[in-house]
């Protein structure tokens, strides 16, 4: 159990690690987007609409966001493994489980997002002559996208964070199965600690990305700000 | 389909499964008593720190900075390095890295409870002559125990939750029968992984409804109503998990 022990000999960080594993960290790093963006662009699919649908028919709000708490307190691993039996050791089993967590996120900041539009805005709208449809995709929608945004990155930053998990479903875990790996062969320092800091900085740049999205996509907050 | 649903259901009715000494009562036990200390000593770092940094309405940029650095950590990352640190194997290791994920939501919500003390509330017991420290413990605190409380449920499910994955690193806790049942394979062992996932999703939701009830008994009953305005302003944790 306790083969390499010694602080030299086992270092926290070593570079000559990464030199050595480079195509075995490139095709961690590969499967970890991978997993990340299917599961985040799925839930923004199915998410978005669902919080419009939130908003509008107003008896349906309390069991969508009492279902999304409800799956909040589950874990990950409880998930997958309710899952993984009935589902098998696929990618497609570890992409679901992220996606039902990104898609409570999205959701809820979507709703956040279309009431906080102030109501004078949606009269002036109205008395334009915006229908339903325009006033949705025309000015709700718009207004909200700051918060639609902030969901995103949220959502993202932990699906990153949980794809390592996805190590227990048969290896669809990114860095996490590095992680793992290291830990379980001879606590492989360097293996943890580099899989560790990519995730990290995997999360990070997910986030500067969609940061950069958001700005682009409301150029108006940036005048405003300026 | 239908044999892993009776395979996991056998797996449940054999009492040995059950009483064994790495049975389901005593990992639960297990499960329960590293969460509790997590969240003790998650407490005491978060709320001295967000209690002094919200008097003085400060810690904005800290709550958030920390809150959006433990998302990006995996908590298994966390459960993999802690052990061959200093803390060593066995449950100290795990406990502090769940400590780790209690304190954003602590700190977030006491920082944010004390800012939204109404300031005339504040202003009114300075001008009866209150000192700074009557002031925090007989107007603040009690008005800001709503969010205290939510932020307490908050990270207490958030580490029961999380608590689960110390199991694949040979730590303690109810996910150990998920990770022997994926060791064995889902042929031989989805029962297991079925039956271990369904315990610990009924802890987690059990937990969380008896700590909606601590919270509703803790908080004052005049701050009881506009709990729907607390609840939606109440600092929403990260599910990294």
């Amino acid at each position: 159990m306790a083969a390499v022990t010694d602080a030299a000999g086992n270092p926290w960080f070593s570079w000559d690690y990464v030199q050595s594993n480079a195509s075995a960290l490139l095709a961690a790093l590969i499967q970890h987007v991978e997993l990340t963006a299917a599961s985040v662009l799925i839930a923004a699919v199915l998410a978005i609409p669902l919080g419009i649908l939130a908003y509008r028919v107003s008896w349906l709000t309390g069991p969508i966001l009492a279902l999304s708490s409800v799956l909040y307190t589950i874990p990950s691993l409880g998930l997958f493994a309710v899952l993984a039996p009935f589902l098998g050791l696929y990618a497609s089993t570890v992409v679901i489980g992220l996606v039902l967590y990104a898609l409570l996120v999205i959701v809820r900041n979507t709703l956040t997002g279309l009431s906080q539009v102030p109501v004078e805005i949606r009269d002036a709208a109205r008395g334009m002559g915006y229908g339903k449809l325009g006033l949705l995709t025309r000015i709700e929608l718009p207004l909200s996208l700051p918060s639609i945004m902030t969901g995103l990155r949220i959502a993202t930053v932990s699906t990153v964070a949980m794809v390592t998990v996805g190590s227990v479903v048969g290896g669809y875990g990114g860095f996490g199965e590095l992680i793992l790996e290291g830990f379980r062969n001879n606590f492989y320092k360097a293996q943890i600690m580099t899989a560790t800091i990519a995730t990290v900085l995997l999360a990070l740049v997910f986030d500067l990305v969609l940061a950069l999205l958001g700005r682009l996509a409301t150029p108006w907050s940036r005048r405003r700000s300026a | 389909m239908s044999s892993i649903v009776s395979q996991a259901w056998v797996w449940l009715n054999d009492p040995l499964n059950w009483t064994n000494s790495d049975g389901i009562l005593a990992l639960t036990w297990q499960h329960l008593w590293i969460s509790a200390v997590s969240v003790a000593i998650g407490c005491a770092i978060a709320w001295p720190i967000g209690i002094w940094l919200g008097h003085h309405g400060r810690g904005g940029g800290l709550v958030v900075g920390v809150s959006n650095l433990t998302r990006a950590v995996p908590t298994l990352a966390l459960l993999s390095i802690f052990p061959l640190t200093i803390l060593g194997f066995g449950p100290w290791s795990a406990v502090a890295a769940l400590a780790v994920f209690a304190i954003p939501p602590l700190l977030a919500n006491a920082v944010l409870g004390l800012r939204e003390v109404d300031p005339s509330a504040r202003d009114a017991a300075y001008g009866m002559g209150l000192s700074g420290w009557q002031v925090l413990f007989r107007v603040e605190l009690p008005l800001s125990v709503p969010y205290l409380a939510s932020g307490f449920r908050t990270a207490a499910v958030q580490v029961v939750a999380t608590a689960t994955l110390a199991a694949l690193v040979g730590g303690p806790g109810l996910g150990a029968i998920i990770n022997e049942g994926f060791g064995l394979g889902i042929a031989s062992g989805g029962g297991q992984v079925l039956a271990g996932g369904l315990l610990v999703v009924v802890l987690c939701l059990l937990v969380e409804g008896v700590l909606v009830l601590v919270e509703r008994a803790v908080t004052p009953r005049p701050l009881r109503h506009p709990t729907r305005r607390v609840r939606r302003r109440v600092a929403k944790p990260a599910p990294a998990r």
